[in-house]
């Protein structure tokens, strides 16, 4: 699947494209196929979201969305050293499940 | 210290509001993120794996308390309550909102500090010696040439739009502390057989991905011509630096083309033709400059021997100091490395007990090193154990310092968009597992150096033991690299073989320095018996 990425203009907090809106759980980004650019366009002249871009990804075995690339694991999660400024931070596998 | 005058802190402000209203127009939509990215890049305002990432830029390494305090402030205020000290001197905050940044950079310019060229191809912060002013083996005080240095490149016309970014380090001592020949231009301010000061010019090292010692481009400048030789070195790179290819535009890469001898030829012409024009800055302004840098005062003490009853402050005080020029002094390093941490990261409670400390302690002044400690340069010996102490109940009293577990790391993937792999996790898994193990403290100077990408940030060529973070097939690899060092007997590392995934390249350091300590003769650092030995016998061990 192919999901859409970039960061919040104002806070440059991590976003995903959710379908609607965007979200900072990658766990509700969806497939947007080919219509990534059209929506990176649109949403990134509207300002809701700052330098998009899409990526690969897939559905874990625990029907997550898993991106393909440690690099937009972690994006989705935070830095594995600081568990505790991560999006779970009571999730001690959390960081195992990212790398 | 250097303290600004009305024109710096005029410039300062004056920034902080074009900045404020370029953030604002960025917020609003006037600018695009296209138009937006070199004017925040301009003022250390990146965009990293997580958030907006600004870097403060720190004039060769020097703060005053009041100033970590401020930094201690902006951690709490803006960010999530820690900042990340580098290997340029500097500190970093990874999480910072853009709506915040104009009030970030006038909190910064309340205390004299802002984050201007501290990213950009322009001349970066001036790095220099940590122990400047305080070393027993310096010539003089680098500090305020480094000044002058930053003076002059302060919003420079002609080198704000340089073929690459632009590094420069200045040192006053035999003993290199700050990795000077691994800069674009290293200065070495040295006596010559008259017994006058001037400065030795190395040009064109660096890391990175093409790694080079810089050569030796003049042995002697006059001090009065500093600024002029200076500026002749940049105007040769500034007029046939590669812009055509980033991968080959740094400075190293044209003295390597051209070769020293005729980069020597140009540069000597473009100085003779400078000197005519006369625009070396009256010397009336460096004597002004040196009267910030004097001595603080310090008391006429005898030198006295240190109480040594507690082991562990024994330990830490036989480590973590350097001597100092004043009897009954020294340098105290508080260590950004306890075992398990994160190289060079204090939480903003550290950051104010250290600025308190420095205070207290130290002349109200402190020093961040390029290998991400911070030295309080100016203790005397009678308070020292006062201050470990106060630094061991903080958790920055581990008698580390160049010992295996002194660990740089860049932040690497945890942090960095350009990384490629790891870094940190590395490093403390390192840390671990030879504190667990008990051969850490067996084996004496050794650097370890940690880089998550290429980019060499982590200065993993400089590494007694370097390792390189690759992305192999989307999985984190790690190179091992031995024979660095940065110091006067500067040298680059060399790959062992084949990564390492993450608990390979732990095993794999641990193997290296089984072989070290098989084959050590009596007084040889790591450094030492691999330069003797060579390769060959690590290979063997790491790869059968």
């Amino acid at each position: 699947m192919i999901i859409l990425t970039g960061n919040d203009l104002a806070s440059g907090a991590v976003t995903w494209w959710a379908g609607s809106e965007w979200s900072r759980d990658v766990a509700d980004a969806v497939d947007v196929g080919e219509e990534a650019d059209a929506i990176a366009a649109r949403e990134e002249a509207a300002r809701r979201v700052n330098v998009p871009y899409a990526i690969k990804a897939e559905i874990g075995p625990d029907g997550t969305v898993r991106p393909a690339h440690i690099k937009d694991r972690i994006r989705g999660l935070g830095p594995t050293v600081r568990p505790d400024l991560t999006l779970k931070p009571g999730d001690a596998n959390a960081v195992h499940e990212v790398i | 210290m250097y303290r600004y005058d009305h024109c710096d802190q005029a410039m300062v402000d004056a920034r902080v509001a074009e900045f404020r209203d370029q953030c604002q127009r960025r917020l609003d939509g006037r600018l695009s993120e296209d138009q937006f990215k070199p004017l925040r890049l301009m003022n250390g305002l990146y965009l990293q794996l997580h958030a907006y990432m600004l870097r403060v830029a720190i004039p060769y390494g020097t703060l005053s308390g009041a100033q970590m305090h401020i930094l201690a402030d902006i951690a709490d205020r803006y960010d999530r309550g820690y900042a990340h000290f580098t290997t340029r001197q500097n500190v970093q905050y990874n999480w910072i909102r853009l709506e915040d940044a104009g009030d970030i950079l006038a909190d910064l310019a309340s205390r004299e500090m802002h984050a201007i060229q501290t990213s950009g191809n322009c001349i970066r912060n001036i790095s220099s010696d940590h122990f400047a002013g305080a070393a027993a083996d310096e010539v003089c005080d680098p500090r305020p040439y480094a000044e002058l240095l930053r003076q002059w490149s302060s919003f420079h016309p002609e080198f704000s739009y340089l073929p690459r970014k632009f590094k420069i380090a200045v040192i006053a001592s035999p003993t290199d502390r700050a990795a000077m020949k691994l800069h674009d231009i290293g200065i070495n301010l040295v006596r010559n057989n008259e017994g006058e000061l001037g400065a030795a010019f190395y040009v064109g090292g660096g890391m990175g991905r093409t790694p080079m010692i810089a050569p030796l481009i003049r042995e002697f400048v006059p001090l009065d011509q500093l600024i002029t030789y200076a500026e002749a070195c940049l105007r040769v790179y500034n007029r046939h630096g590669r812009r055509d290819n980033k991968f080959k535009a740094r400075i190293k890469i044209l003295i390597h083309e051209l070769g020293a001898d005729e980069y020597r030829r140009q540069v000597e012409a473009e100085f003779e033709h400078l000197l005519a024009q006369d625009i070396e800055p009256p010397f009336a302004e460096l004597e002004r400059l040196r009267e910030f840098f004097g001595d603080p005062g310090f008391e006429d003490l005898a030198e006295a021997e240190l109480d040594r009853s507690d082991p562990e402050f024994a330990l830490w005080a036989d480590r973590n100091t350097h001597p100092h020029k004043q009897p009954g002094y020294v340098s105290a390093i508080v260590s950004l490395k306890p075992v398990g941490g994160i190289p060079g990261d204090a939480t903003s409670a550290q950051m104010r007990l250290m600025a308190d400390l420095a205070t207290q302690y130290s002349f109200d002044e402190c020093r961040v090193m390029h290998t991400q400690n911070i030295v309080l340069p100016h203790v005397r010996k009678a308070d020292l154990h006062a201050l470990w102490s106060r630094l061991d109940e903080a958790g920055l009293a581990t008698p580390n310092l160049d010992q295996i577990d002194d660990i740089i790391a860049c932040p690497g993937l945890d942090y960095c968009s350009l990384a490629n792999a790891r870094s940190i996790p590395v490093a403390q898994k390192i840390s671990q597992r030879f504190a667990a193990n008990g051969k850490g403290d067996t084996l004496g100077e050794l650097k370890l150096k940690i880089s998550g990408c290429i980019n060499a940030c982590g200065h993993h060529h400089a590494g007694h033991i370097g390792i390189l973070g690759v992305d192999r097939k989307g999985v984190e690899n790690y190179q091992l690299l031995l024979g660095g060092s940065e110091a006067d007997d500067t040298s680059l590392a060399k790959i062992t073989g084949p990564g390492f995934d993450e608990d390979g390249i732990v095993d794999a350091v641990e193997t290296a320095t089984d072989v070290y300590l098989a084959n050590r003769a009596d007084g040889e650092r790591f450094l030492d018996t691999y330069r003797r030995i060579g390769m060959a016998p690590f290979k063997e061990a790491l790869y059968g």
